[in-house]
């Protein structure tokens, strides 16, 4: 039994979530090999031998590899997978979009967003968004999973020596086309993994308010989220939303000001180490996570914890 | 703008939310699509799932009936049957269950067919026998093309989900649903993945409430320690 794990990356560096995916496919069989499907990837192979978890390194590349279209990805990675037992992805953009069109060609029923491994064919997934964690066991006999990154910790980058094996790449599916990426540059840590996260909610009133959200974020080296009604309302992007259909964030600090507490939004930010609510509703829902709520108009609030943060002579970072 | 596309001769819509619904039936005021299909797969009572489609503009209903857990490749393969049987040009989905949260069936849908697939739309432009799609991805937007026939599934911001009014409801209620079983198509949707048990989450432990944003920031810097 080995585990074919499949690599995120942008060409030149390995996307962080991979290093959880490593982890989670370690806990299923030691023998885990790395597919690194790209173009001009080569960096990411080199980083990829060094991890201590990863057993061999396949590297297949082509200029219609560079873009990461599962319509090219998916039938290289059938094909590879023919000596493997489990395909493993991250459940983030890139392996939701990717997994489910390589089960469907393995006529596998895949085991989508994995907290735990149980044993090689059982595992636990939240459903219901977080309300219930089911047990479920696979019954086919190769398995595709995808795994919740942040129930994962990441593995070690150094002191492995895998080999590197290269493959050829299967032929070009020509009905799509990859136009662009509009990737968000920013200073701040990813939200996927920062170690403090501030959300913004419908109570924040406009995009201009969020301003004072990211004055406190710059203070505490915090990455930015917010509801999905602030993001419907425009008043931040979308790659900033946590919850259900957003991202799913365990930040050691997560500070939710405006936000009431729909279920949809706990689901992506309640297994937070601590939560902070800040909100001028006493009967919001966000208050029953909280480990410390404050009920304040934001607007006053805000203002005042960053001077606050100012008095303090150190904080974390 | 013509006021018939030789293109889009039918859709085919499975019907989760309200949203797919409403950009359908744009897409048919506009001309582009001579009809929408809305399907389902689910037992007796999702056959109002599909009514509902009906009353905000699609103009024929499937409802593919099935008990009990049906898992995304079980749905996909009905969906791969339908849509040989009907031939649509595009296939629209939501892009997860709010129940399972799989985040599946479209893309499983497009590997059968070997179509193309453009997964979390938030805008779609028709371009003669192609999509420009702008996905939502984690790390922002993303612009890809796609060949029609296609499957797309939808993000949150694509649209505002549209109210049926009382006379559009009651114009549904004449319009055809045909009804027919996974067997009916041969299909086995037997599920594959057991589910064993299923457990209430651990609970947090009660937080307090604090009285002023000077106490809220000591008790983070020297009771919690994160700051």
């Amino acid at each position: 039994m080995s585990i074919l794990l499949i690599v995120e990356h942008n060409n030149k560096e390995l996307r962080p979530f991979t290093l959880n995916a490593i982890t989670a496919a370690s806990q299923i069989d030691g023998d885990v090999h790395a597919l690194l499907i790209g173009n001009n990837c080569s960096d990411v192979a080199k980083v990829l031998s060094e991890i201590p978890l990863v057993k061999k390194v396949i590297q297949v590349e082509a200029t219609h590899y560079e873009n990461f279209l599962p319509e090219n990805f998916a039938p290289l990675i059938v094909k590879v997978s023919e000596n493997y037992s489990h395909v493993i992805s991250s459940a983030n953009t890139f392996g939701k979009n990717l997994m489910p069109r390589i089960a469907a060609l393995m006529d596998t029923s895949q085991v989508s967003d994995i907290i735990k491994v149980v044993s090689p064919d059982t595992f636990i997934r939240p459903i219901y968004a977080g309300n219930a964690f089911a047990t479920v066991k696979s019954t086919d006999a190769k398995k595709c999973v995808t795994i919740r990154p942040t129930s994962f910790e990441p593995c070690e980058t150094s002191g492995g020596s895998a080999p590197i094996e290269k493959m050829d790449s299967v032929k070009e599916f020509t009905l799509s086309k990859f136009i662009k990426r509009e990737e968000v540059k920013s200073d701040r840590p990813e939200l996927g993994t920062a170690r403090i996260v501030i959300s913004g909610g419908r109570g924040m009133q406009n995009g201009d308010n969020f301003k004072l959200i990211t004055d406190i974020a710059d203070k505490l080296n915090a990455a930015i989220g917010a509801s999905r009604a602030a993001v419907d309302a425009g008043y931040i992007s979308n790659e900033h939303q946590v919850g259900q259909t957003g991202k799913v964030v365990v930040p050691d600090l997560y500070i939710a000001v405006g936000i009431s507490g729909a279920i949809q939004h706990l689901a992506g930010m309640k297994e937070s180490k601590i939560i902070v609510a800040i909100n001028k509703d006493g009967e919001a829902p966000i208050f029953s996570v909280a480990d410390y709520g404050l009920e304040a108009d934001l607007f006053e609030a805000l203002p005042q914890f960053l001077e606050e943060l100012n008095k303090l002579n150190t904080i974390q970072k | 703008m013509k006021t018939t596309h030789p293109l889009l001769s039918s859709l085919l819509l499975f019907f989760i939310g309200c949203t797919n619904a409403q950009w359908n039936k744009k897409i048919k005021e506009s001309g582009k699509a001579t009809e929408v299909i809305a399907v389902t797969v689910g037992e007796e009572k999702a056959q109002e799932t599909v009514r509902k489609a009906l009353a905000v503009g699609a103009d024929r209903g499937i409802h593919v009936k099935a008990e009990g857990i049906i898992e995304p490749i079980a749905v996909s393969k009905i969906l791969q049957k339908i849509v040989d049987k009907e031939k649509p040009d595009l296939v629209f989905m939501g892009k997860q269950a709010i129940d399972d949260d799989c985040n599946q069936t479209g893309q499983m849908l497009s590997a059968l067919l070997n179509w193309p697939q453009a997964t979390f739309a938030s805008k779609i432009d028709i371009k003669d026998n192609k999509l420009e799609i702008i996905r939502e991805i984690d790390e922002g937007l993303e612009t890809i093309e796609v060949n029609v026939p296609a499957v797309v599934t939808c993000d949150l911001r694509l649209n505002e989900p549209r109210y049926a009014s009382l006379p559009n409801i009651m114009k549904a209620k004449k319009k055809p649903i045909d009804q027919m079983t996974a067997a009916d198509l041969g299909v086995d949707a037997t599920p594959r993945v057991q589910q064993i048990k299923v457990e209430e989450p651990p609970k947090r432990k009660a937080g307090i409430k604090v009285s002023s944003v000077a106490e809220l920031v000591q008790k983070l810097k020297n009771e919690a320690k994160v700051i």
